[in-house]
């Protein structure tokens, strides 16, 4: 059922928002968090579980190291506390994709808790930060997948029976919850998209998770309320779930204020509800009513150790954490010259950590922008690949550009010998060999192919001397194709000029 | 007396997915409430001084390393499925008809 919505400006003229944010985000080790199955993405359904994940009688886990090692981190790169003793729980439930019929996680005892971050909005002031405060980051695991069959295509409602692989069972996932965000008023949905952005790229900083929200390594629910007046108490939240893209985030946002304004205005009362996020359509549905299913009857898990990270571990981790995302791209920013603009193209494309690794083996930081966000993204983008499954290098583009500055390739011909790399043919200087790449510099070839082409077309000299300097552009690339790419074309243009006795 | 009410059996019941006829449920309501008057007995000592004990072995940080291990086959894993296609665990509609 579609709701009744307030236009949105209108809404935050009446109401004052609220938000909360709750992100999943699924690691990426190698093993699942209580068992050594694989994690790989995409294998044969059923093939990556045990009597663990499975949730067999008389299986027991054992805690894979990786994953708390990361929810410390993630937790540290949050400005959080680690805890210095937690357990795990278990939540009560029961579901097909969750064998065991509870999901081994933290309740009470979250192992990192009271953190924040900050991230930055366009605003009518111009650029501000928004201070998002954490409550907590808490380990859990994955559920299995579901697909649903008979009635309306792959939806759970109406669906004759279901279908459950639980390769995905026991993945590690961390939790990160925000406490109420307040004091965003009208830009509630850039702050929101802004949080899950920097999150994004905190985790991919920390190489904890492939963070792919197409995926679903990372996923986010959204909670809203609205109130009257930022003194007044809270109202009531909806939460909406599978909210799987930055975009959708700002929507979600934007449709719950406008949905809950519509109810509150014409005395309605906002339900405590799950919604369900719809990407195709931009609205939420309800889904199920939150009171009845929150009894998870969570008790301490016998099965699992606590957790006591010692403080000399904890500095350890804090000491080889990464720079925040976000000071770095400031700090770069400044030392390559860029502007905003430039620098989100760069992120954008995820060339960063190539033109920072190009730049720290000696490549000016132009050129290597340049190759990254153009020509090799291209490739990639051609051969629906990641840019660093490239097997180009630092030292690739450094031998480029200097045989480039030597005036020996030119950019075809630099193209064509990172063609070459790309095939696999070897380093640059012996593609250039073999390929037999290389600026002509004499003018004897040049100026026999200048011959060719203007015998080739008898007129063009003419309108050449007559003053149509255009026309000569015909000619150049008549010689450009004679000499395979292989001439440098402004010389080609000065000889022709010479020849016919006209100055540009 | 912890009091436990038909209507506390009824709810557990639920979440625990038993069928628990009517007509029973006062008899396991006072089973319940005898078993937890039994446990009860313990909060008339005095533990101001003892920290909470959930695990019996005084032991933390017990760790896997994150090597893969040896899996289950597809075939292994659904033997024991009362229903099973195209590789995975059958189960019934999971949602009621609205």
């Amino acid at each position: 059922m579609v709701e009744a919505t307030m236009n949105y400006d209108e809404a935050i003229s009446k109401f004052d928002p609220v938000l909360g944010l709750e992100v999943h985000v699924e690691l990426g080790t190698n093993t699942k968090m209580f068992c050594g199955c694989s994690t790989v993405f995409g294998a044969p359904p059923n093939t990556q579980v045990c009597p663990v994940c499975l949730g067999l009688p008389g299986a027991l886990p054992a805690l894979n190291k990786i994953g708390v090692e990361s929810a410390i981190r993630i937790g540290l790169a949050l400005n959080c506390e680690i805890a210095e003793w937690c357990r795990f729980a278990r939540k009560n439930y029961f579901y097909p994709d969750m064998p065991k019929n509870f999901q081994t996680s933290q309740y009470d005892e979250p192992i990192a808790f009271e953190g924040y971050l900050d991230v930055e909005i366009d605003t009518d002031e111009g650029r501000k930060t928004f201070r998002v405060p954490i409550e907590r980051a808490h380990m859990e695991e994955d559920t299995g997948k579901n697909s649903h069959v008979g009635g309306a295509t792959g939806r759970i409602h109406g669906a004759d029976y279901s279908l459950v692989d639980y390769n995905r069972a026991g993945i590690p996932l961390i939790e990160i919850v925000t406490k109420p965000i307040t004091g965003t008023g009208k830009y509630a949905p850039e702050v929101a998209k802004a949080y899950v952005a920097a999150l994004r790229d905190i985790l991919r900083g920390l190489g904890v998770s492939d963070v792919k929200m197409e995926q679903g390594s990372l996923r986010c629910d959204v909670n809203l309320s609205l109130r009257e007046t930022p003194e007044s108490k809270l109202g009531t939240r909806s939460e909406t779930k599978n909210v799987n893209s930055l975009r959708s985030v700002e929507r979600a946002v934007r449709y719950e204020v406008s949905r809950h304004a519509a109810r509150l205005a014409a005395g309605d009362t906002v339900v405590q509800e799950t919604r369900h996020w719809h990407e195709d359509t931009g609205i939420s549905t309800s889904g199920r009513a939150k009171s009845d299913a929150e009894d998870y009857r969570y008790f301490p898990e016998p099965d699992l150790l606590p957790i006591a990270p010692s403080r000399e571990w904890v500095e350890e981790l804090r000491a080889a954490l990464p720079e925040n995302p976000a000071v770095r791209r400031a700090r770069l920013v400044a030392d390559w010259g860029l502007s905003e603009i430039d620098m989100n193209t760069v992120v954008n494309s995820g060339a960063l950590d190539l033109i920072v690794e190009a730049v720290d083996a000696g490549v000016d930081p132009a050129a290597a922008r340049k190759w990254w966000t153009g020509e090799l993204s291209r490739i990639a983008n051609d051969r629906g690949i990641e840019l660093e499954e490239l097997p180009v290098t630092p030292a690739h583009l450094k031998r480029l550009e200097e045989l480039i500055s030597a005036g020996s390739l030119n950019d075809k011909l630099a193209r064509q010998a990172l063609e070459g790399v790309i095939v696999g043919e070897g380093d640059i200087d012996e593609i250039v060999k073999a390929r037999g790449l290389a600026v002509v510099s004499d003018d004897g070839p040049l100026l026999a192919a200048i011959d060719e082409a203007l015998a080739a077309d008898p007129a063009v000299a003419e309108t050449i001397k007559s003053g149509k300097l255009a026309a000569a552009g015909s000619v150049v690339g008549a010689v450009m194709k004679a000499t395979r790419g292989q001439a440098d074309a402004a010389r080609v243009r000065e000889l022709l000029f010479e020849k016919l006795g006209v100055s540009e | 007396m912890s009091g436990i009410s038909q209507e506390d059996v009824a709810h557990l019941a639920r979440l625990a997915h038993i069928d628990i006829p009517a007509d029973q449920l006062g008899h396991y309501a006072k089973q319940l409430d005898a078993i937890l008057n039994a446990v009860a007995e313990v909060s008339s000592l005095d533990t101001a001084n003892v920290a909470a004990m959930s695990h019996p072995v005084p032991m933390t940080n017990v760790f896997r390393e994150d090597i893969p291990g040896v899996s289950l086959t597809a075939e292994q894993a659904l033997s024991g499925a009362p229903a099973v296609e195209d590789e995975r665990f059958r189960v019934p509609r999971i949602l009621d008809e609205e």
